[in-house]
């Protein structure tokens, strides 16, 4: 299982290397849907460092999508999907290779996009390691659910569409989470629900993970 | 449920194109929505060209299904009749308590009654051993049901809480976690109707309700750290213990027995026309094309020129 995931993670990201879209269309995405928040909240640069743990997430959240959408398109072409299950790639270990691949993506976007709510925002981060566990635990769970959802919505055609109104409610968690944590560190210190809402996001980790250790091959049956 | 005449549960739902063994094989392939008569409601010619006949509810589900429907609409009428007339106005909210006899009822079929039986058909229908179209229509007809409910929660509870709290909406707990329902219920539907495989749709929703549901402690949790501004529960709290008295209390209980004899009636109405949809989806050429032919039209494309030549 951790063989095939590691072959797969590879493969996508050796993808993603060579085509550079991430880097060249998710990331400046990233920035631009910061600059758009900056733009909506008005110039107060205190305005925009009170909003800024939630406008990081948010953008995360749209870049998930857009990664996950990525993920899957990279399969649906040439009968790539088909290949993958021809090729007796545990369907776990291909599970945790998509989900690895995708959350690699977003860590990069994540750090990118925290350097951007820095410099643009203000924000004035006081405890960095907070900052740093929860953008770790919450994108394994935004790389979970994104590779499950993106797997089950593979075969529509109206996938672009439906892929983002399934994906982010689901998600909700995470944002709300994040968000506090983020805040706890801005802050200056854990607050006292600091840590519940961490174990939030490993449990909501915990979950997704083993459902789609478990149940990913029969959801590649399906589409 | 069970009651129900389920024809159409294991059959496959392939369509043969062969209606008329004597007409051209192309013709299925090649009629269009638009190449098809207007409608046609008489199902006495497809009867004898060998289309299946749409399934028929059987007496007894329907007895059932009449005697729910009367139940909670007597139910429900007794309860405005209660809550409006006979039962005093409240100390401290004035007549805005009446709303309490509809609000918890609808509430709880929306977020308890309708997600829960959604969720368990779902792990039915995902379930090898008990697999079964049955499950699948059960789950969707709930889901479908649930987000009516789910609506006149949020509005009644809106309209409640424009004079209580003095806004529509507040970003509380419990209205949060109603939210975030129906929209999870919305993505749910919104999945079923992309057209697919009957088989390959009811898994996939399946999947996506048990990932939903799933969530659904995650989202109760999260909301609940994030704010709580909702009353606490009035009958469904630890201990089941009743905070209001009297006519109050009976026309409350009342409410939520009328609100799920409600909900389980539109459940068999659902299912019934969830039925029929399907029998539609596997039939709905081969019907068109059999009353065509009884017309003495020939079926357009059996030949290039002249398609409505006599048969």
């Amino acid at each position: 299982m951790w063989r095939d995931a590691a072959l797969v993670a590879g493969k996508d990201l050796r993808i993603e290397a060579r085509s550079r879209v991430g880097l060249s269309q998710v990331a400046p995405f990233g920035i631009v849907a910061l600059a758009l928040f900056a733009f909506a909240l008005g110039p107060d640069r205190a305005v925009m460092a009170q909003g800024a743990p939630g406008l990081f997430w948010v953008a995360v959240l749209f870049c998930t999508v857009l990664a996950v959408q990525r993920s899957v398109s990279v399969e649906s072409a040439d009968g790539a999907r088909d290949g993958l299950r021809l090729s007796g790639i545990d369907p776990a270990g291909l599970f945790l290779g998509k989900s690895a691949a995708v959350a690699a993506q977003l860590i990069v976007l994540e750090a990118l996009l925290a350097v951007g709510v820095v410099l643009l925002y203000g924000a004035r981060i006081e405890v960095p390691w907070l900052i740093v566990v929860s953008c770790a635990l919450g994108t394994v769970g935004l790389a979970a659910t994104g590779t499950l959802y993106g797997a089950l919505s593979s075969g529509l055609r109206v996938r672009e569409t439906l892929l983002p109104f399934l994906l982010l409610p689901i998600v909700a968690p995470v944002l709300l989470a994040g968000t506090r944590i983020w805040q706890a560190a801005m802050a200056g210190g854990t607050p006292s629900d600091g840590t519940q809402w961490l174990r939030l996001l490993v449990l909501f980790d915990v979950v997704y993970v083993a459902v789609g250790v478990l149940l990913f091959g029969p959801i590649l049956e399906t589409a | 449920m069970t009651d129900f005449a389920r024809p159409t549960d294991t059959q496959a739902p392939a369509v043969d194109p062969a209606v008329d063994p004597t007409a051209d094989p192309s013709a299925a392939q090649s009629a269009r929505p638009g190449d098809r008569p207007s409608a046609h409601p008489t199902g006495g010619s497809a009867a004898n060209t060998g289309v299946t006949p749409p399934p028929e509810q059987s007496p007894r589900a329907r007895t059932t299904e009449r005697v729910i429907g009367a139940l909670a609409l007597v139910g429900t009428a007794c309860t405005v009749w209660l809550g409006l007339w006979v039962t005093p106005p409240d100390r401290q909210q004035g007549d805005l308590v009446r709303l309490v006899y509809i609000h918890p009822g609808v509430a709880w079929v929306a977020l308890y009654l309708a997600f829960g039986l959604a969720a368990v058909s779902s792990v039915l229908y995902l379930w090898p051993r008990t697999r079964s179209f049955f499950w699948d229509r059960l789950a969707a007809a709930s889901v479908e049901v649930g987000v009516v409910f789910n609506v006149c929660t949020l509005v009644s509870g809106s309209i409640w809480g424009k004079p209580t709290w003095g806004v529509w909406w507040a970003w509380d707990a419990r209205l949060t976690l109603t939210a975030v329902l129906l929209v999870l219920f919305l993505g749910y539907l919104a999945l079923r109707r992309v057209p697919a495989e009957p088989e390959v749709r009811a898994r996939r929703s399946a999947f996506i309700a048990l990932f939903a549901v799933l969530d659904v402690p995650l989202v109760h949790f999260s909301v609940n750290w994030w704010n709580t501004l909702h009353q606490g529960a009035t009958v469904l709290n630890p201990g089941l213990t009743l905070k209001i008295h009297g006519s109050m209390a009976w026309t409350l209980l009342l409410g939520f027995v009328a609100m799920t004899l409600a909900f389980v009636w539109m459940l068999l109405v659902r299912y019934r026309i969830g039925v029929l949809e399907d029998w539609l989806d596997a039939n709905e050429l081969d019907a068109a094309l059999a009353e065509r032919q009884s017309e003495g039209v020939r079926t357009p494309g059996a030949s290039p020129v002249g398609s409505a030549g006599i048969a």
